[in-house]
C-alpha cells in the first residue's frame, strides 16, 4: 500500500453557507491509475475536484499527496492540473501558445518547448495545429488541445471535470478511448468526473459512485459494477430493473438457491425468451432493434419486466412464451434496506 | 422587404428628433463660426486656432484630463475587482456609492471639493485651493464609477474556469492577473479610459466652479468666449476642435468595445481571503475619496455663523439674501423634477426605440457597418459639448422653422439629448441578452411582432427599461451645461440656483447654495439607491 497511494482524501467536506455540497468523503487514487468519480449532477463531485485543486476551501477533512498534507499549499503549487468541458483555453493565444503556457510558467528554454509542444500535439493527434487559435477549432479539438496543456509538464495528478460532456455523442465516445489511450501512454495519475457511466467505463480502472454529497461506493471498474451498493447505484450504473419481495426470491431459487439476498439489479438483457426457461410469460410488446427485439413481458411471478428476445423467435404481442434468466446480467444487491 | 421597411420607418424617427435637435443646433453653432456675416470664412477660423490662449486651453484640457482618465482607472481597477468578484457585508452599498457621484450634479461635486480645499476647509492645509490638483480629483471623484461600473462588469462575465485551468497549471495569482485576466480586460479597460477621457475633455461644472477664470479647458474658454466675450467665431472654432475630438474617441471607444457577456454562468462571488487584505484597504481608501466631499458638503450646510442649525434650509424657501434669485429655491426644485421627468420620459421612449434597433445586430456585411453607425450617432451626445449643444439650442431654435424660443419643452428636449446615450448604452446590452431563438420560439407560435416584443422582449427588459428611467432622471436633475443656456432668470432650475447663490456674495447665499446642493445629492442619490436595487449591470458601464 505505501507508496502506490499517491493521493489520500479523508472525511472531507465542503459547505456554501448551509448546503453541504461534499460530506466526508474519503478517496483514494494510486500512482498511474485513472479513478473515475460517477454521480448525477448536482451531487458534488465537481466541488471535490475543486477542492482537490486548492479551488474551494474544505470545511473538514484532510486532502494529502505522497502523505504531506495540502492544506497549505495553494492551487498553483500542488503540481495539478485541471481540465474543465470548455472554455478553458486562453482566447488571445494560438494553440502552440496554449500548450506552451505551463512551460513558460516554468521557464524553460524556448527551444525544449517547441519540441516538447510538437510532441504534445502529437500525442494528442493534432500535429500542425500550432498555429490556429482556439475559435477556429471544433469541441473536439479544443478539449484535446486542453488536455495536451494539461499534461505539458507531467502533472502528479490530472484533474478532468466532465471533460467530454460537451461533445456530441460520436465524437464523445471516439475521444473517450482516445483518452483511455493517451492517458496510459503518458501514465498520468489521473481523477475525472463524470455522470455518463459509459464515459467513466471506458476512461478509467477504478471508480467511486457519488450521491448527495457522499461516496456510496468505490471500487475496480468490475466490481462496482458486479456489486452495486444498492438499489440507486444500480439504477444510475445502467441496470433497468431492481427486485425486491417475492419477485426477488422467485429469482433467487433460479439463480443462487443457498443466497440470502433479498433484492436483485437486472441487466435490461437478462431475463431472455427461451424454450427451456423455467417461467411462463406472455409478450405485452416487442421492438426490433437490429442486434435484438426488445421485449415486454408479463412473467409468472416476476411482474411485468424488460427482456430480449433472438430475433429467430416469433416474438408478437399476446404470445405466450417461456423465459430464462442469465445469471451473469444479474447483481444481487446487499440488503434491502438501502432503499431510502 | 416589408420587416427592412418596417426597421427603415422605426429608425427614421429617432433620427430625424437627434436630426432637429442635436445636429442641427449644433451644426447652427459651428456654421457660427464659419459664416460669421453671411460668407465663408476659413481663415478666421485657423486664425482662432494659431492662438496663444487657444493651445494653451487645449493643452490644459488634454493633460487634466489624461491624468484624471490614468488616476481613475489605477484606482478603479482594484475595487472593481473587489465589488465585481468578492462579496461581503456592505459591498452592495459600496457598489451604489461608486456610482453615485457620476449622477451628482457637476456644480455639487466643484462645490464640494471647493468647501474641501478652501483655506479654511479641513483639507486646507494642502494648499490645493484653485490649483489644477484640485480639477484633477475632482474629475476623478467623478469618473471612477465609470471604471468600477464598465469594468467591473466584465469582469464578472470572464469564465473564472480559464483563470482556475491556468492556476491549476501552475500560475501564481499574479501570473494569472497578468497572462490571463488582464488580456481579456483590455476591452473593457480601453472603452472605459476612453468614455473617462471624453468626460473629463468635455467637463464644465467641475472646471467653471474649481478653476474659476485661472484655469480654463475647451468647455469652459467655448462658455466664457460665448457669454462673456461674445466672440462666436472663436467659440465655433473650439467647438469644432471638440469635435474632432470626440469623433476620434468615439470610435476608438467602439472598435474596442464589447458587449460584456452578462453571466451566462452565475458564478457565487468569493469570500474576501487573506490575501485580498491589500485591495479591501485600498477599496476602503477609495470609498473614504468619494465620501469626504460630501461629508464636506452635508456638514458645511448645517453651519450658520458659528454654529449648527437648519437655517440654510429653511433660506431655501427664500429668494437669497440681496435677492441673488428671482424665484425661490424651492421652486427651482420643483421646476427641476418637472423638466426631469419630462425629459426623462423623452429619454427612454427615444433611448428603447434606438436600443432595440442597436440590439438586433445583422450578421454581417454593410447592414452591419450600417447599425454601428446608426449606435455611433447615438452616442454623440455623450462627448459634444452640452455648451455648445445648448448655445446651439439658442441660435437655432428660435426662428423657423424649429421657433421654440417660449416652448417650456426647450430645456426637457435638451437634457433629454445628454441624457439619450445613457439609456441606449443601459437598456442596449439587457435587449442583446435575449436569447434570439425565444422570439424565434415565440414567432413560430404564431406571435406576431408586437406580440413578440411583449412576450419575450419587455419581461426580460423592464427592469432595464426602468433602471434607465431612473438613470436619464437623476442625470437631468443635475445637468447644468446645457440648461445654463437655456434656463430664464426667473425660471431656474436647482443647479442653476446653486450657481447663481455661488456668484453672489455673502455667507447667507453660500450657505443656501450648500443646503440645495444637499437637497440636490439626495435627490439624485435616492434615484439612483433605488436604480440599483434593480440590479441592472449595465447602469453606468459602457
Amino acid at each position: 500500500m505505501v507508496g502506490t497511494r499517491a493521493l489520500a482524501v479523508r472525511g472531507l467536506s465542503v459547505s456554501f453557507g448551509d448546503v453541504r455540497a461534499v460530506s466526508s468523503v474519503d478517496l483514494d487514487v494510486a500512482e498511474g491509475s485513472v479513478t473515475a468519480v460517477l454521480g448525477p449532477s448536482g451531487c458534488g463531485k465537481s466541488t471535490l475536484l475543486r477542492a482537490i485543486a486548492g479551488l474551494e476551501r474544505p470545511s473538514s477533512g484532510t486532502i494529502s499527496y505522497d502523505g504531506r498534507d495540502l492544506a497549505r499549499t495553494p492551487t498553483h503549487r500542488r503540481g495539478f492540473a485541471l481540465m474543465f468541458q470548455d472554455g478553458q483555453l486562453f482566447p488571445h493565444s494560438d494553440v502552440a501558445a496554449n500548450v506552451a503556457y505551463p512551460l513558460r510558467l516554468r521557464r524553460r528554454p524556448a527551444a525544449d518547448i517547441r519540441l516538447r509542444v510538437a510532441e504534445l500535439l502529437e500525442l494528442v493527434g493534432l500535429a500542425g495545429f500550432g498555429n490556429r487559435m482556439p475559435q477556429t477549432l471544433s469541441g473536439g479539438e479544443r478539449q484535446r488541445v486542453a488536455l495536451a496543456r494539461s499534461l505539458a509538464v507531467e502533472p502528479r495528478l490530472l484533474l478532468l471535470d466532465e471533460p467530454l460532456s460537451a461533445l456530441d455523442r460520436g465524437l464523445r465516445e471516439r475521444l473517450a478511448g482516445d483518452l483511455h489511450d493517451i492517458l496510459r501512454l503518458a501514465g498520468t495519475t489521473t481523477l475525472l468526473v463524470t455522470h455518463d457511466h459509459d464515459e467513466a467505463f471506458t476512461i478509467a480502472d477504478r471508480m467511486v459512485v457519488m450521491r448527495a454529497g457522499e461516496a456510496v461506493q468505490a471500487g475496480d471498474l468490475g466490481e462496482v459494477w458486479q456489486h452495486p451498493a444498492d438499489a440507486w447505484a444500480a439504477r444510475f450504473l445502467g441496470y433497468a430493473d431492481v427486485l425486491d419481495g417475492p419477485p426477488a426470491l422467485a429469482l433467487r431459487t433460479v439463480v443462487d438457491p443457498d443466497a440470502t439476498w433479498t433484492q436483485v439489479a437486472l441487466r435490461r438483457s437478462a431475463l431472455v425468451v427461451d424454450p427451456d426457461g423455467p417461467w411462463a410469460a406472455r409478450i405485452i410488446s416487442a421492438r426490433v432493434t437490429p442486434e435484438q427485439v426488445r421485449v415486454e413481458l408479463e412473467v409468472e411471478g416476476l411482474g411485468v419486466r424488460s427482456g430480449v428476445a433472438d430475433p429467430a423467435y416469433s416474438t408478437r404481442a399476446g404470445d405466450l412464451v417461456r423465459v430464462a434468466v442469465r445469471a451473469d446480467r444479474v447483481a444481487a444487491l446487499p440488503g434491502a434496506q438501502n432503499r431510502e | 422587404m416589408r420587416r427592412t421597411l418596417g426597421v427603415v420607418t422605426l429608425a427614421a424617427v429617432p433620427l430625424a428628433v437627434i436630426g432637429v435637435f442635436f445636429l442641427y443646433p449644433v451644426g447652427g453653432m459651428v456654421a457660427r463660426g464659419f459664416w460669421p456675416d453671411g460668407s465663408l470664412d476659413v481663415h478666421g477660423v485657423l486664425e482662432v486656432l494659431g492662438r496663444a490662449r487657444v493651445h494653451r486651453v487645449l493643452w490644459f484640457t488634454v493633460w487634466t484630463a489624461g491624468t484624471a482618465t490614468l488616476l481613475a482607472v489605477g484606482a478603479g481597477l482594484p475595487v472593481a475587482f473587489v465589488l465585481h468578484r468578492l462579496r461581503f457585508p456592505g459591498s452592495a452599498a459600496v457598489r451604489t456609492l461608486v456610482v453615485l457621484p457620476f449622477v451628482l450634479p457637476t456644480v455639487v461635486v466643484g462645490v464640494a471639493f471647493g468647501q474641501l480645499l478652501r483655506p479654511t476647509g479641513p483639507l486646507g492645509g494642502l494648499g490645493l485651493e484653485g490649483t489644477p490638483a484640485a480639477i484633477i480629483a475632482g474629475l476623478v471623484f467623478f469618473n471612477i464609477g465609470v471604471v468600477v461600473r464598465t469594468v467591473g462588469a466584465f469582469w464578472e462575465g470572464i469564465d473564472r474556469r480559464t483563470e482556475e485551468a491556468a492556476a491549476t497549471l501552475g500560475a501564481s495569482p499574479f501570473r494569472v492577473f497578468r497572462t490571463v485576466t488582464l488580456p481579456a480586460l483590455v476591452p473593457a479597460v480601453v472603452s472605459s479610459a476612453s468614455v473617462v477621457f471624453l468626460f473629463c475633455a468635455t467637463s464644465f461644472g467641475v472646471v467653471l466652479t474649481l478653476g474659476g477664470l485661472r484655469y480654463s479647458n475647451i468647455e469652459t474658454e467655448i462658455y466664457l468666449l460665448t457669454t462673456q466675450e461674445l466672440d462666436l467665431q472663436a467659440a465655433a472654432a473650439l467647438s469644432i476642435l471638440q469635435l474632432g475630438m470626440i469623433t476620434v474617441l468615439l470610435v476608438l471607444s467602439h472598435r474596442t468595445r464589447r458587449t460584456p457577456a452578462i453571466a451566462q454562468a452565475v458564478r457565487r462571488a468569493r469570500r474576501p481571503g487573506f490575501r485580498d487584505t491589500g485591495l479591501l484597504l485600498w477599496t476602503a481608501v477609495v470609498t473614504v475619496f468619494l465620501l469626504v466631499p460630501l461629508v464636506t458638503l452635508a456638514l458645511a450646510s448645517l453651519r450658520d455663523g458659528g454654529g449648527w442649525s437648519l437655517s440654510n434650509y429653511r433660506a431655501l424657501q427664500t429668494t437669497g439674501t440681496g435677492n441673488a434669485l428671482l424665484v425661490t429655491a424651492t421652486s427651482g426644485l420643483l421646476r427641476s423634477l418637472v423638466i426631469a421627468i419630462q425629459a426623462a420620459s423623452f429619454a427612454l421612449v427615444l433611448g428603447s426605440v434606438v436600443a432595440w434597433l442597436v440590439s438586433r445586430r445583422p450578421a454581417a456585411g454593410w447592414r452591419r457597418r450600417l447599425s454601428a453607425g446608426f449606435d455611433g450617432v447615438f452616442m454623440l451626445p455623450l462627448g459634444v459639448s452640452a455648451v455648445t449643444l445648448g448655445f446651439g439650442f439658442l441660435i437655432t431654435l428660435d426662428h423657423p422653422p424649429v421657433d421654440l424660443r417660449t416652448s417650456s419643452l426647450l430645456i426637457p428636449i435638451a437634457q433629454a439629448m445628454v441624457a439619450l446615450p445613457l439609456v441606449v448604452r443601459t437598456v442596449a446590452p439587457v435587449l442583446s441578452a435575449v436569447d434570439p431563438r425565444l422570439r424565434e420560439a415565440a414567432a413560430s407560435l404564431g406571435a406576431g411582432p408586437v406580440r413578440v416584443l411583449l412576450a419575450v422582449d419587455l419581461p426580460h427588459a423592464w427592469r432595464g427599461l426602468l433602471a434607465a428611467t431612473g438613470f436619464a432622471f437623476a442625470v437631468s436633475l443635475g445637468e447644468f451645461g446645457a440648461t445654463s443656456f437655456l434656463a430664464r432668470d426667473d425660471s431656474p432650475t436647482l443647479p442653476v440656483v446653486i450657481f447663481q447663490l455661488l456668484s453672489h456674495p455673502g455667507p447667507a447665499n453660500f450657505g443656501m447654495a450648500m443646503a440645495a446642493s444637499v437637497v440636490l445629492a439626495a435627490a439624485t442619490g435616492t434615484v439612483m439607491l433605488l436604480v440599483d436595487r434593480l440590479r441592472i449591470g449595465s447602469v453606468g458601464a459602457f
